[in-house]
């Protein structure tokens, strides 16, 4: 071999360990696992509201039928609540045939952390073809489209119901 | 309002195997680089070679897939690649100097990943280990004090670390270091919360009170009488350094730490004054470069190692193509010093940057996993690689002392090989746990 052959591969034989040393750490930057805490919350509700309707929201309530993390499409046509303002921002809950329970109360399918609410504050029911919301004697009243709501109302596609600080949205 | 979400881990068996390769074709090389370079190239040698290595980190990838599927994925490739430098660095001083530690060293090695599997193999929860806390403080004491027996314990270089028995010679304080990490980390976890009690508050730091001061003061004693009667600075600066990183782990008290090095500096400086043999090491660091010290032999290897490096330069005079050779203990104490030569600052780094990887891996792993037991044990694993790596590469560029120790995974010499491997299989067992997603823990 040459001289020059000789010094090529004793510059390969560094850049080689220094490829995998910084492979090593690629591989490391990939690696970030843990927990990631992500704040929700008023601060940020002026940004970009839509956006963050979407995103991820906590996991332990994947138990109790509460959707997290982003939609899926195979479900657009069963529909979903999200809540599109207020503490609980970006939670979505899929729509099947049983009625949704809001409220303070633990045993709530939804439930908000918010002084304004009631315990067990409103339902959102299946009715014929479409979805109903009543109010279930709230203090301080739920308002679809800035109509108090008192017996039930339908609920359709779009519509935004706001109690408390939370603002929902019926989807598809 | 916050949410804390898990993100899912990816095991990263497949990065760890891509990362196999490129460790496999550095191990390699570096060994054909050697060969070529003493005009010693045989092909069929380095196909056998190259085929030994494959098959290691084959089963050890394999072993790791099916024990510790979650384990850490850039652990066995540093690991191996720091191993497989030293050896060519070993062969290459060999054939200069008619030696033949290389065959040995690559058996260490074999039998080492054999251990680690091993390890992996048998020890499936590293929370096991916490039933022998006391055990493992009683065995590493003994560890650590066997070279004192006479009849058993050798003295080379003044330093009275080895035993030697049929034949066969080990140094019982590379095993004695994992056991004390097992005590320590057991101990503390029970005991924490007494020794990071109230205190009394000085210079705006707590300090531990006084009738606390017990397990501080009784690890100190034995660091000391390591130092005394074994004359080896290194294993007791080790010691007593993991102790103190553990103890700081643990209590999150930094007050811990001063005291602890201060304690240490009083007895090192006590030591260096009164010990002649811990003296010239002293001096040898001191005055390297002076006439009197170099001639009279005491810092002839400190200096002529200080040399090679320096001939190395920036990018090494390639592997093969230096004289290492020329420091004595080039195999073994300054393989440090060789590789610095050969491989130049760049390589050195690199090869520091690994040694990094693996402790930082060590930190992650004690972060990450649930048990504070498991915590202690991978950072006391840590602190045991991070700060022997210090005393080492520190001796050999002047900048602490230089002492007995031996780098990890690149020196010559089987108990040093064969502990570390274990440390790595107790590291990944841990990692393995930490990384697991929650639901699959126990």
């Amino acid at each position: 071999m040459s001289e020059l052959s000789i010094t090529l591969l004793r510059f390969g034989f560094l850049i080689l360990l220094w490829a995998l040393v910084l492979a090593a750490i690629g591989v490391l930057r990939a690696d970030l696992y843990g927990t990631r805490v992500t704040t929700r919350g008023r601060g940020r509700e002026r940004r970009k509201p839509d956006n963050r309707a979407n995103k991820v929201a906590a996991p332990s309530r994947a138990a109790t039928g509460i959707r997290t993390g982003s939609i899926s499409t195979s479900s657009a046509a069963v529909g979903h609540l999200a809540v599109v303002s207020g503490p609980l921002k970006g939670t979505t809950i899929p729509l099947g045939t049983a009625p949704i329970l809001i409220g303070r109360s633990p045993t709530c399918t939804l439930v908000i952390d918010d002084d304004y609410c009631s315990a067990k504050h409103c339902r959102i029911f299946p009715e014929d073809d479409g979805w109903r919301i009543e109010d279930l004697g709230s203090t301080n009243g739920t308002f679809l489209d800035n109509q108090r709501v008192g017996d039930p109302m339908p609920f359709k596609r779009g519509d935004q119901v706001r109690l408390g600080a939370t603002t929902l949205e019926l989807r598809s | 309002m916050a949410t804390v979400s898990e993100i899912s881990v990816r095991a990263g068996r497949r990065s760890e195997l891509a990362l196999m390769g490129m460790a496999w074709v550095i191990i390699v090389l570096a060994r054909a680089l050697v060969d070529y370079n003493a005009a010693y190239l045989e092909l069929d040698a380095i196909a056998f070679y190259g085929l030994g290595a494959a098959v290691l980190m084959i089963a050890a990838h394999f072993v790791l897939d099916r024990v510790a599927p979650n384990a850490d994925p850039v652990m066995l490739p540093a690991v191996f690649t720091l191993n497989g430098v030293g050896i060519a660095e070993i062969h290459r001083i060999d054939l200069a100097e008619g030696t033949g530690f290389a065959t040995a060293q690559i058996t260490w090695a074999a039998l080492g990943v054999a251990t680690m599997i091993a390890v992996l193999l048998l020890l499936r929860d590293h929370r096991k280990l916490r039933r022998y806390t006391y055990t493992a403080g009683v065995v590493g004491l003994i560890l650590y004090m066997l070279p004192l027996v006479p009849g058993l314990g050798i003295t080379i270089n003044g330093a009275r670390i080895w035993i030697s028995a049929l034949g066969y010679s080990m140094q019982p304080g590379e095993f004695a270091k994992i056991a004390l990490v097992v005590f320590f980390a057991g101990y503390l976890v029970t005991n924490r919360d007494t020794l990071a009690l109230a205190g009394p508050k000085f210079l705006g730091l707590r300090f531990p009170r006084p009738r606390d001061m017990g397990p501080l003061l009784l690890v100190w004693a034995a660091a000391m009488l390591i130092m005394v009667y074994e004359r080896d600075l290194g294993a007791s600066l080790l010691f007593f350094g993991i102790f103190l990183g553990m103890l700081y782990v643990a209590t999150q008290r930094l007050s811990w730490v001063l005291t602890g090095m201060g304690l240490f500096a009083v007895g090192g400086t006590m030591a260096a004054l009164t010990i002649p043999h811990v003296r010239s090491r002293f001096d040898a660091w001191l005055h390297a470069l002076d006439a009197d010290t170099y001639s009279s032999g005491t810092s002839e290897q400190l200096v002529r190692g200080l040399f090679g490096m320096a001939s190395g330069g920036l990018f090494g005079t390639g592997l093969g193509e230096g004289r290492p050779d020329l420091v004595p203990y080039a195999e073994s104490d300054f393989i440090i010093a060789s590789l610095g030569e050969e491989l130049g600052l760049t390589g050195l780094m690199a090869i520091l940057t690994l040694y990094l990887i693996i402790v930082q891996r060590a930190f992650r792993a004690s972060i990450g996993v649930r048990d504070g037991f498991g915590k202690l044990l991978a950072s006391g694993l840590g602190f045991a690689m991070a700060i022997q790596v210090f005393i080492v590469v520190g001796g050999v560029t002047r900048v602490i002392p230089l002492t007995g120790l031996t780098a990890p995974f690149l020196a010559y010499g089987g108990s040093s090989l064969l502990a570390n491997w274990i440390v790595i299989a107790l590291l990944l067992r841990v990692s393995d746990m930490a990384r697991r997603p929650s639901e699959e823990v126990a």
